[in-house]
């Protein structure tokens, strides 16, 4: 009897137990096993990297709203859902595991030549963080000045010939007054 | 011996052959339809992306050597300039522009890159005499300077108001337009530097075909973002530049009137002429020359053999 009971209690357990680890799908992954900051530097030349405040911005967007499908949330644009309602997580939730860092280079144009790839439209590495980003903020009211997110380089004040580069009376100005 | 050609049968003749010849002409370039290279590359210009960072112009100005603008790239205020009622163009210092539109009912401006959009049958190139513009296979329309005499009928012919003239050298005549970055990028199969520079991919580089195909696409997945329209996609004959935007496209810039044909059908039946005119009407002037001065000539001959006896 007293075995029987002990037994019947650990499947229960067991039970409720399994119920409780098995990944929901939804909430798959939690945004508190996330990463507090993540550094954004990879593409860094004519700004300096960003320190992304990965933590408070799980507070005030849904995971979906960036990782699309990858979360294993249900995510809301239509045109995902006709093929990503029910794919689950994904192997990775990194941006640049999918948006390629060398966008428009040869070997990215010809992959895209699949005539049955569905995504002929993904953007780069740095098109992907700059769309979603700066569209959000747009929506929201979060920064969106270049140098709000990222301060500019050494290179990035030659080429934008800004700061010490700037030009003066005497340089710039090939035909002033206007 | 007496002449068997009358004067009248001479003039009749001549008429006739000038007309056969016109005819003739334009049954031939009637058959010339050139659909473009099918390799061409492009760039679709997503006016719903761009947010007026500059970044383009100042990729653009490193990449081609332009000189030192008289503002920064990273000074905003350029977007109010106007000259003589017309917002911020290109000329012999920048190949390329963005222009902002305040669009009544849109919550954020619009911004439109403009430079040269590498049309399938560039009018430039049409009207040039001496052959200074090529359209490479590529997709570029680029400009050889060394043969260029400055006459600047480019600039008249070009429905998008593009070459500029560098007025700066008259003496040694040369046009600045947007040359697709062919000598350093577009030739080893480089996007050119302002699409590399653009944070917001506003500027997607590709094979010309592939665009319309991600353009379409745009469309119809998010249908209330954008008018169903590819500008460029038909315009004058098509341009390797195309454009997609969320107002109507004469609002933000865009001559809507452009034909749907290259501009050089446009002008086609008077330049068939021109091969006539030159072969045909110095032959036919010459024989009128004789014929008029023909007397005269008799009796010139007449003469000196009435001085030999």
């Amino acid at each position: 009897m007293r075995i029987r009971k002990k037994l019947l209690r650990t499947t229960l357990a067991l039970a409720i137990g399994s119920v409780l680890l098995w990944p929901q799908p939804g909430n798959a992954m939690e945004a508190a096993d996330a990463p507090e900051t993540v550094e954004i530097n990879s593409l860094s030349r004519l700004y300096n990297g960003v320190d992304f405040n990965h933590a408070m911005h799980t507070e005030i967007a849904a995971c979906v709203q960036c990782h699309h499908h990858t979360t294993g949330g249900e995510v809301s644009d239509t045109n995902c859902l006709r093929c990503h309602a029910k794919s689950g997580e994904a192997n990775t939730v990194s941006c640049q595991e999918c948006h390629s860092s060398d966008r428009f280079s040869k070997e990215d144009l010809s992959k895209r030549d699949n005539p049955s790839l569905y995504h002929i439209d993904k953007p780069g590495l740095k098109g992907a963080y700059h769309l979603n980003c700066v569209g959000c903020h747009q929506q929201t009211g979060g920064p969106t000045g270049c140098q709000d997110c990222h301060t500019m380089t050494e290179a990035g004040e030659k080429m934008f010939q800004t700061g010490q580069h700037a030009p003066t009376e005497t340089t710039g100005g090939e035909h002033g007054g206007h | 011996m007496k002449t068997t050609v009358s004067r009248r049968t001479f003039i009749k003749g001549g008429l006739a052959g000038t007309v056969a010849a016109t005819v003739l002409q334009e049954k031939k370039s009637q058959a010339a339809t050139f659909e473009g290279y099918p390799d061409g590359m492009g760039v679709l210009v997503d006016l719903t992306r761009c947010v007026g960072c500059r970044s383009c112009e100042a990729a653009c100005n490193e990449e081609q050597k332009l000189p030192q603008p008289e503002k920064p790239f990273d000074d905003f205020s350029v977007f109010d300039e106007m000259l003589h009622g017309q917002k911020r163009r290109t000329d012999e210092t920048r190949y390329t522009i963005v222009n902002r539109y305040d669009v009544p009912g849109q919550e954020h401006p619009l911004f439109k890159k403009v430079q040269c959009n590498h049309c399938q049958e560039p009018a430039c190139l049409t009207s040039c005499f001496v052959n200074a513009y090529t359209k490479t296979p590529e997709g570029a329309v680029i400009y050889n300077a060394n043969v260029c005499v400055g006459c600047r009928t480019c600039m008249i012919a070009c429905p998008f108001y593009i070459p500029t003239f560098k007025y700066s050298s008259s003496f040694s005549p040369r046009i600045m337009k947007c040359i697709f970055c062919y000598d350093t990028r577009l030739k080893e199969g480089r996007p050119p530097a302002c699409v590399e520079a653009c944070p917001q991919e506003a500027l997607t580089f590709g094979k010309r075909n592939k665009l319309i195909e991600i353009g379409r696409q745009r469309i119809r997945e998010t249908p209330d973002k954008y008018e169903d329209h590819i500008y460029g996609e038909h315009e004058v004959g098509g341009t390797a530049w195309m454009y997609l935007s969320s107002v109507p496209f004469d609002q933000v810039g865009f001559d809507t009137h452009v034909p749907k044909e290259p501009i050089l059908n446009s002008v086609k039946d008077f330049l068939s002429i021109v091969p006539m005119v030159l072969t045909i009407w110095p032959a036919l002037f010459a024989g009128f020359h004789l014929l008029a001065t023909r007397k005269d000539w008799l009796k010139n001959k007449n003469e000196d053999t009435h001085e030999e006896e």
